[in-house]
């Protein structure tokens, strides 16, 4: 064919550059630049230390969810049901406290069981009895709105024990004091975070290097470790000047990490991948597709249930009307996060700074006092560019 | 006979520099039933397409005259227009509208945009009582059967006021009795005036029903046989169809052939829609460690449903039948299974089927075999890296690495990373379903290399092709299929295409 002649038929590759992936840094970018442009139109109050608390505390849901639904939407799926289960999730865990006088963490646990259980009902119509998730999730949308409604009868249940409402919207105690009057752990987790990131950057550098795999040039190396290390010392900085590190920030790292790692290095992970890419491809190739499929919405039922528990928590109560549209901010978070409609495609990170977007949005519009309704319709807009962007940019490169 | 309704002369048409067609000269007679005969591949379809105007006037070379007038196609609109009606292999109906709605589909009984349902379904039963299929017009194309539906579409070419009409495998997918009546449709239409073109396999079907037959073989018309003649018989036919040099290259082979590793009895499959179909029919056969054998077969012959029904269950139901491995039976009822017990199924639609295109080389080869990779369930990377780089250089798939993303390979590279991710898999018996289709001429020769070699590493090799030239340079033994049934067992030194076609031709009794 005329495209092998073009092509060298090289037993040993010559060290090669990477092409950079446009789209991850497109999106950094495109975070870097609303900021800035935030941060101009408010004279500087979006970044103020109590901002950029608030900007986690209250988007950590959606983060959360996203988390959940890029794996979904990577598997060629879809949930439309998560606001409902984080309402559900939110009910259950506050009555649990406040009328069968469980402890905070036993209704925290019984909170993820119920978000668990949830993902084993969808997912057993979704993969064993082949109805599409669009259809099930739908149904479950409505079913777990209407079961929330009937446990709430009673109205708002408020007054949570404070061990539980720290989880959406306590710190970490000062326990190293302070200097210049900033929390020093907050200052320490920094340091130890930057510095691990850029160990991990090297070591991964290296095996590039020993197996002489495409890496990218030194210099946008550098830039891309400083600009991480300058980026997690300046979140440091602003939070150890309001009130240190929100537990749920902890939380959120720790759930990118892992799901980085099961999506990236497990074999799990990959069939999710095998199976977006190519259904019958992975099923050819003995994947266990019926079993990943309910997996998958297993897991985004108990990410659901974590993030019932945050909402409620930062809340301070459960109400019925929980969670309403969560489902589709965490599905813009996605596709801004330049998943593939098709499925296939798609990263946590990704998901996370697309939710980020959202976020930021979100505050920099409040600040500045924008209606809720211009605010909705700007949101719209953003999503619609974001995904017409990637269909041009692969337009363009000659994919499909 | 008086001048023919149909000439076509000397026809040529190049695919991006492969000829398809060349030189090919067809000359039908007013009101006969004219069959067209020829491998797969030969340019039946291609030849057909240029006359119905799906490749326009302009794109390929040669004249077509039409009822004594030259035409010049640009479309099937423009054909239609003129009574050149052309019924596929895959039927073209709206499962969900009516037969009536399906028949007028496009040509509407209308008046100012407004369908006149009477006119509609009087119509409609009349045409439904001209090819002889008792259904209320209403019915809804769904709830037939692929024979009902063809008996529809037929209809519809008639309501079109069909010259000449042309049926492109029409029996491939139908039951004996459905096939039946649609041969006798055929001649019942031939007493009306319509004249016919039948593009067949089946030489019996042939015999039974054309007046003429036209063999094509490498795009070239090699010659028209008068049916009615003395000379025309079955294995003249034949030998027009093959009488070809072996032109492929096969690199040379020592075999060295052990004990028996795989043997499958008694297989049976059924159609997974049709429930009346049996699409594989009790076939038994059995490989030996380090041969090769070739599966030979027709288009439609069931070929690919046998491997398929039998690696996991991936076609058909009511699968009846054992596979053994080594003298003992083994399970194969799910992929995973079949997987673990040594098998592999190369599949024939690599783009559809075999490979994740937006995945690179290296998600790819590693995708049967991850939990070789794998530990608790954590892939090994740089191991995997490392494979899939050794696959790289020992199968010479040419990529700038192992990282480039499969979907924008060469249709052969692709083959091969379909074939390394199966050899990765470590099986005992390989399938492979069409190895070198849509290949070009070099990468076919390194592909024949790497059956050799797999045959030379003692495991058990079987081979469906399409080309026999290529089942011929490759086999040791060769088994043929029709229509579900193997119809013949032929070792390498007895086998060539006169007596492959023979045994792939032969119809039930």
């Amino acid at each position: 064919m005329s495209t092998d002649t073009t092509l060298k038929p090289t037993p040993k590759a010559p060290p090669r550059k990477s092409p950079i992936n446009l789209r991850q840094y497109g999106l950094l970018a495109a975070l870097v630049i609303i900021v800035a442009l935030f941060q101009f139109l408010t004279n500087g109050r979006l970044l103020m230390p109590g901002n950029v608390n608030n900007l986690i505390q209250q988007n950590a849901y959606v983060l959360i969810l996203a988390i959940g639904m890029v794996i979904v939407i990577i598997a060629g799926h879809i949930d439309l049901s998560v606001g409902s289960v984080v309402a559900m999730v939110g009910a259950v865990t506050a009555i649990a406290m406040n009328n069968w006088g469980l402890p905070w963490w036993a209704a925290v646990i019984l909170g993820l069981l119920l978000g668990a259980v949830v993902g084993a009902w969808q997912g057993f119509w979704i993969a064993f009895v082949e109805i599409p998730a669009f259809i099930v999730t739908l149904a479950g949308m409505l079913l777990f709105r209407g079961l929330t409604l009937v446990l709430l009868t009673g109205g708002t249940i408020s007054g949570l024990p404070a061990p539980f409402t720290a989880i959406g919207a306590g710190w970490l105690p000062p326990v190293f004091g302070e200097v210049a009057q900033r929390d020093s752990l907050t200052l320490l987790i920094g340091i130890v975070a930057s510095a691990a990131l850029v160990l991990q950057l090297i070591r991964t550098r290296k095996t590039l290097q020993r197996l002489d795999l495409p890496r990218e040039p030194v210099s946008s190396f550098g830039i891309k470790a400083a600009g991480a290390v300058i980026g997690i010392m300046a979140l440091a900085w602003l939070l150890a000047g309001y009130n240190g590190t929100p537990i749920i920030l902890i939380i959120l790292a720790v759930l990118i990490l892992v799901y980085t790692f099961v999506l990236n290095r497990t074999v799990f992970g990959r069939h999710i991948y095998a199976m977006g890419g190519n259904l019958f491809a992975a099923e050819m190739s003995g994947v266990k597709t019926k079993w990943v499929n309910f997996l998958i919405f297993v897991n985004i039922g108990v990410l659901s249930g974590l993030a019932g528990v945050v909402s409620t928590a930062r809340a301070g109560g459960a109400v019925a009307s929980a969670g309403q549209n969560y489902e589709l901010d965490a599905i813009a978070a996605v596709f801004i996060g330049g998943a593939a409609v098709q499925g296939g495609i798609g990263t946590i990170i990704g998901a996370v700074i697309g939710g980020l977007v959202m976020g930021v949005l979100n505050m920099g519009l409040s600040i500045l006092s924008v209606d809720a309704a211009w605010q909705m319709a700007i949101k719209g807009l953003v999503l619609l560019l974001a995904v017409a962007f990637d269909i041009f940019n692969k337009r363009r490169s000659g994919g499909r | 006979m008086n001048v023919p309704i149909l000439r076509m002369l000397d026809i040529t048409k190049d695919f991006s520099g492969v000829r398809a067609l060349d030189g090919v000269s067809l000359e039908v007679a007013r009101g006969e039933v004219h069959a067209i005969c020829g491998e797969n591949g030969a340019g039946k379809s291609t030849l057909m397409k240029v006359l119905s105007g799906v490749y326009g006037h302009g794109t390929y070379g040669g004249v077509i005259e039409f009822e004594a007038e030259e035409a010049s196609f640009r479309s099937i609109n423009d054909s239609e227009a003129k009574g050149i009606v052309i019924i596929h292999q895959e039927l073209a109906l709206s499962p969900y509208l009516s037969i009536a709605e399906n028949i007028f589909l496009g040509n509407e009984r209308a008046r100012n945009g407004v369908v006149d349902w009477n006119k509609t379904n009087l119509e409609a039963s009349a045409l439904l009582a001209r090819v002889g299929l008792r259904e209320s017009p209403a019915t809804r194309v769904l709830e037939l059967g692929v024979g009902k539906q063809q008996l529809v579409e037929i209809a519809k070419a008639l309501s079109k006021r069909v010259k000449l009409l042309i049926l492109d495998e029409p029996t491939a997918a139908l039951n004996d009795e459905d096939s039946e009546h649609l041969l006798n449709l055929l001649e019942h239409l031939r007493e009306q005036g319509v004249t016919s073109i039948i593009i067949s396999h089946k030489l019996k079907e042939i015999r039974r029903i054309a007046d003429r037959v036209t063999i094509i073989r490498d795009g070239k018309s090699i010659e028209t046989i008068d049916m009615h003649g003395p000379d025309a018989t079955e294995s003249r036919i034949i030998r027009s169809m093959v009488g070809r040099e072996l032109t492929s290259m096969f690199p040379p082979r020592k075999p060295e052939i052990g004990e028996e590793i795989f043997r499958v009895e008694n297989w049976s499959v059924y159609h997974p829609v049709d429930h009346t179909r049996r699409v594989v029919d009790g076939a038994s056969f059995h490989v030996r460690a380090g041969e090769i054998v070739g599966f030979a077969g027709l288009m439609g012959a069931g070929r690919t449903e046998l491997a398929m029904s039998i690696f996991g269950r991936l076609y058909g139901r009511n699968i009846s039948g054992t596979v053994y491995k080594h003298g003992k039976p083994i399970d194969v009822h799910t992929v995973e299974a079949a997987i673990a017990n040594g098998l592999a199924y190369a599949t024939e639609d690599r783009k559809r089927y075999g490979l994740n295109l937006i995945g690179n080389i290296t998600v790819n080869v590693s995708a049967a075999a991850l939990s070789k990779l794998a530990r608790w369930g954590v892939i090994d990377r740089h191991r995997e890296y490392k494979v899939a780089e050794s696959y790289r250089e020992r199968m010479n798939i040419k990529a700038p690495g192992v990282d480039a993303i499969t979907g924008k390979l060469s249709g052969g590279n692709q083959q091969k990373v379909v074939l390394s991710k199966w050899i990765f898999s470590g099986p005992d018996i390989l399938i492979l379903d069409e190895p070198t289709r849509g290949i070009d001429v070099g990468a076919k020769y390194e592909i024949y290399g790497i059956i050799n070699e797999l045959a030379a590493q003692g495991k058990a090799v079987i081979v469906i092709s399409s080309e026999l030239p290529e089942l011929l340079g490759l086999s040791d033994r060769i088994y043929a299929i029709s229509e579900g049934r193997i119809t013949g067992e032929v070792p390498r030194e007895e086998a060539d295409q006169e007596v492959l076609m023979h045994y792939m031709t032969a119809g039930k009794d």
